[in-house]
């Protein structure tokens, strides 16, 4: 952003603020080693260059294996209370919160484009709410990318025909960037934005002054009827397929024993590999959607799945 | 220690030298001697430092604006995709193995050749195969995958000469392969009556390990690429999503070789600073046989470590924490290994020559890349610092700042045995000096600028970056100074440098107990070796004093004959 500090970058997210604890408590240390390092080359050079007067008698008994335990003792110690550290801060921050607002992420050489809960959509432009988690539901439809945005101190890469998720809460109102970090060809550098974190009341404005969009769940359900799952999925149907209303968050039996938690990550699968995992009960008759459905489409489609788990809108 | 006298026999010129035992070009191009064979790779990895460093040259120059115009978007792409390419395969990989190992590990081991010394020929044939097939991708156009060839971007993606590339790497990776074999061989089956394994010199285990390396490591490079190949060129759908590929296959493979790869990268390096400061502190290794477990140690553990470089491209949590858990505990047997060089200094008699210079350089280099290896081992932090400068800071001081810094030490070092001339040591001493301080200038603010969210492979970059880019274009100016003085003042030494003893440095190693430059059977008689390795002083007792000129020749390793 044009005005963007040159020295620091000051943390804007929850998760960036544990991030930098860590990291100046490393730089610290790693100060620290050099330092002894430095001090102790420096000091043997100049008393033990060639000639020079200090006494050098004989080699101290201790002089040994007990040095050598010590030190490998007290860096394996010293690393290990790091990786403590760090994977603690890392499970942490792991698991989105619940109350997490959804955002879609779909990346293509060499934009973002972006769409809120209702269904409102941008390019290389993100705009959210300050003070409360996001969570990213990302796509690649071509080659991998990667969505980071450094005052969060966030990342993470984009995958075509892999869903991908992140999330972070923004605790600064402003106008960050938005970098691909993966090489991803011709315009890698090109590819950016920024997003923009608003107080929560000037993103309600904002959410509602965007054109409708076609919401994500209402399209998802003319999908449905057009692609032919209602002929097996609704509800009075000759064929013997399960009713999908809610069945989004509840934990499942599969036909191997076996039981599933239906998320994103199931739906998909359900749609694109219906072989994989079958629910208990059922012939697995359903034909595979590879191919047929888009990744929109599939964006879709799970919208309006999930819409069915409440009744309430796809925006959760 | 035998007394100055017994060196002066080794001192007289003498005519059957292995560089005038035949000198047309034919003489050169069809020799098994592993010490000509050196000089060849010599000629390769020269070439290629100074292409790659082009690059580079280019790359610095074009940073200087944040929306540099020099070259188009594609244009730049291929410029650090062939300088990655090039200074890796190149030259980073050969790079000590085929020039000092291939010279050193014969003479240090006591023995007349390499095991295999027409395949040690056919290696570099090899490797002249993939360099111009490497070249003809430069000329007709270059490549745009990044060196890391990420799938499905090369795979389907592309529209550069990456198969001409990828099959530049996969040859030159068989050449690699085939000077492990012949190290390996060679340690096992070739070693002097009475070198014993732990009386090896650090350097051959170095070289050891790293053959080990090579041989495990290599070949899946060859696959990986090989499949990138297949996938291109037949539309095999191996890493391609859309026909239920998986491209995060190919990372797997890739950094399965590519870890290891540093390990292969660096490990020659410690060898080489082992031998110098052991004998420019006229000092035993502190601690030798912790040296040699720690060589194995990252050995081993460097293969089970890949996965760091893949924390932010959608990995299980678990499986993420055991890579770092793994990669820490990498991080242990190099700390030791910086302690014990530090620790060799104690009560020794010091002296500062360029090689010594280059060598300590090289430790605090290292201990920078090294430490900030933690911060990349740490998963919060490497999820904000991966794919930024900070990574790139990070492995140019391991690679650049340790193993470059390294092979000049070691150039130095050996130089006198190799060419018979002794290098200036007041010009060596100065270009040793501008490499470090040129090294720090140029990739440290690297650093922060990575932290502060400037991105890696950026053609274009937000304008409160330039600062630190204008910086760091700057130090490298200083830094090609340093790596171009010593083209000039070595030729100039070849010449007229003054003439080389058997023994300039008063170094214990066998290499030293034969004439410089050495005969072509570089021993008059087979060595038997009586000793550990750099038994400069008397065990318990420190280093005494010595004229600078006279160091003792210290002949520890074994009487000649
Ligand atoms: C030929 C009938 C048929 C069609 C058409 C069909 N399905 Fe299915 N579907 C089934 C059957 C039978 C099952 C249960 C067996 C299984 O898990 O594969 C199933 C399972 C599922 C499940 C997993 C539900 C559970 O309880 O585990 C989802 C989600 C699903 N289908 C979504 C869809 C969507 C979306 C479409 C349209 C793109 C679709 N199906 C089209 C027959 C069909
Ligand atoms: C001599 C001075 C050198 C300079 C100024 C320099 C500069 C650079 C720069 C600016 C990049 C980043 C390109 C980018 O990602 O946007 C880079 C990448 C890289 N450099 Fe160097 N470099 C130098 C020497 C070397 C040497 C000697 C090696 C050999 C080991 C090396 C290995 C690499 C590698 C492996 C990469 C990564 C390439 C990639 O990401 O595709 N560099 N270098
Ligand atoms: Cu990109
Ligand atoms: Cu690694």
């Amino acid at each position: 952003m044009s005005g963007s500090p040159i020295f620091w970058l000051p943390a804007a997210s929850t998760e960036g603020a544990r991030t930098d604890h860590l990291f100046f408590l490393l730089c610290g240390i790693s100060t620290l080693i050099v330092l002894l390092v430095l001090t102790l080359i420096v000091t043997f050079a100049i008393r033990y260059r060639h000639g020079s007067a200090a006494p050098r008698g004989r080699l101290p008994e201790f002089f040994r294996s007990e040095f050598e335990i010590g030190w490998t003792a007290a860096t394996a110690f010293l690393f290990l209370f790091i990786f403590w550290w760090a994977s603690a801060a890392q499970l942490a921050g792991y698991a989105p919160p619940p109350d997490a607002i959804e955002m879609h992420v779909t990346a293509k050489q060499w934009m973002f484009k972006t769409q809120q809960p209702n269904g409102a959509r941008e390019i290389n432009q993100l705009h959210m709410p300050v003070d409360t988690p996001v969570r990213l539901v990302m796509t690649s439809q071509d080659v991998i990318h990667s969505f980071w945005v450094p005052a969060f101190r966030f990342k993470r890469d984009i995958l075509p025909g892999r869903v991908t998720q992140g999330w972070f809460q923004a605790t600064r109102t402003g106008t960050f960037h938005l970098f691909c970090a993966e090489y991803c060809g011709t315009d890698h550098s090109e590819m950016g934005g920024e997003v923009i974190v608003m107080p929560k009341a000037d993103y309600a404005a904002w959410t509602a002054a965007q054109p409708e969009g076609d919401d994500l769940g209402k399209a998802g359900g003319k999908l449905f009827v057009k692609m032919g799952c209602a002929g097996c999925h609704a509800g009075s149907n000759a064929v013997h397929a399960p009713n999908l209303a809610g069945l989004w968050g509840r934990t499942i039996p599969l036909a191997d024993g076996s039981s599933v938690e239906v998320d994103e990550r199931y739906v998909r699968d359900s749609i694109l590999q219906p072989r994989r995992e079958i629910a208990a009960g059922y012939e697995p008759i359903m034909p595979s959607f590879q191919g047929v459905a888009s990744e929109a489409d599939l964006t879709r489609l799970v919208a309006y799945i999930r819409s069915l788990a409440t009744g309430e809108d796809a925006g959760q | 220690m035998t007394d100055m006298t017994a060196e002066s026999g080794l001192t007289a010129p003498r005519s059957d030298t292995y560089l005038n035992h035949g000198s047309t070009l034919w003489s050169w191009l069809t020799t098994t001697d592993h010490k000509r064979i050196a000089l060849l790779y010599f000629g390769s990895i020269t070439l290629f430092f100074f292409i790659g460093g082009a690059a580079a040259t280019m790359i610095r120059l074009e940073l200087i604006s944040p929306n540099g115009a020099l070259f188009t978007n594609d244009g730049y792409n291929r410029l650090f995709t062939l300088h990655g390419v090039i200074m890796v395969w190149f030259f980073l990989v050969p790079s000590i193995p085929t020039t000092f190992g291939n010279f050193l590990l014969p003479l240090m081991i006591g023995a007349s050749d390499v095991a295999f010394p027409r395949l040690n020929l056919f290696s570099w044939y090899l490797n002249t195969v993939g360099g111009l097939l490497v070249v003809a991708c430069l000329v007709l156009g270059g490549v745009d995958t990044g060196w890391t060839f990420y799938t499905p971007f090369s795979s389907m993606f592309s529209n550069s000469y990456v198969f001409l590339a990828v099959a530049a790497v996969f040859v030159v990776g068989f050449s690699t392969i085939a000077t492990g074999v012949n190290f390996i061989v060679t340690v096992h089956a070739l070693r002097a009556p009475g070198m014993t394994w732990f009386r090896l010199p650090l350097f051959v285990w170095t070289q050891y390990a790293t053959a080990i390396v090579i041989i495990l490591a290599t070949p899946v490079l060859a696959i990986s690429l090989a499949l990138i190949a297949a996938e291109r060129l037949f539309g095999l759908p191996i890493f391609d999503p859309q026909h239920g590929g998986d491209p995060v296959l190919f990372q797997h493979l890739f950094w399965f070789y590519s870890h290891p790869a540093v390990y292969i990268m660096i490990l020659p390096a410690f060898g080489v600073v082992s031998e110098l400061i052991a004998c420019f502190s006229r000092r035993q290794v502190f601690g030798y046989t912790a040296m040699v477990w720690a060589i194995l140690g990252i050995s081993v553990i460097g293969f089970f470590v890949w996965g760091h470089h893949m924390f932010v491209a959608g990995m299980s949590p678990f499986a993420a924490l055991v890579f770092s858990f793994l990669s820490f505990i990498v991080a242990v047997p190099s700390a030791i290994k910086v302690f014990n060089w530090t620790f060799t200094l104690y009560r020794g008699q010091i002296y500062f020559e360029a090689p010594m210079l280059y060598a300590l350089g090289f430790i605090g280099l290292f201990t920078i890349g090294g430490l900030t290896g933690l911060f990349t081992a740490s998963l919060p932090i490497d999820v904000h610092v991966t794919d930024s400068y900070f990574v790139v800071a990070h492995f140019h001081y391991v690679m650049v700042g340790g193993s470059v810094s390294a092979f000049f030490g070691a150039l130095h070092f050996w130089w006198p045995k190799i060419s018979g001339r002794m290098a200036p040591d007041g010009w060596a001493r100065f270009a040793a000096i501008l490499m470090f301080f040129g090294f720090n200038f140029t990739f440290f603010p690297q650093f922060v600028m990575g932290y502060l969210g400037m991105n890696r492979r950026y053609h274009h970059y937000a304008p409160e970056f330039q600062i630190y880019h204008v910086a760091s274009s700057m130090g490298a100016v200083i830094l090609a100074a340093a790596y171009l003085l010593p083209m000039g003042y070595l030729t100039w030494s070849l010449f007229r440098g003054q003439k080389a003893r058997a023994n300039p440095w008063g170094a214990t190693g066998l290499e030293w107990q034969t004439s410089s430059p050495p005969p072509k059977h570089n021993f008059d008689q087979r060595p038997v070796v009586t000793e550990r390795a750099y038994v400069y002083h008397p065990d318990q007792e420190s280093p005494r004093h010595e004229e600078p000129n006279a160091r003792e020749p210290h002949n520890p390793q074994g009487q000649r004959g």
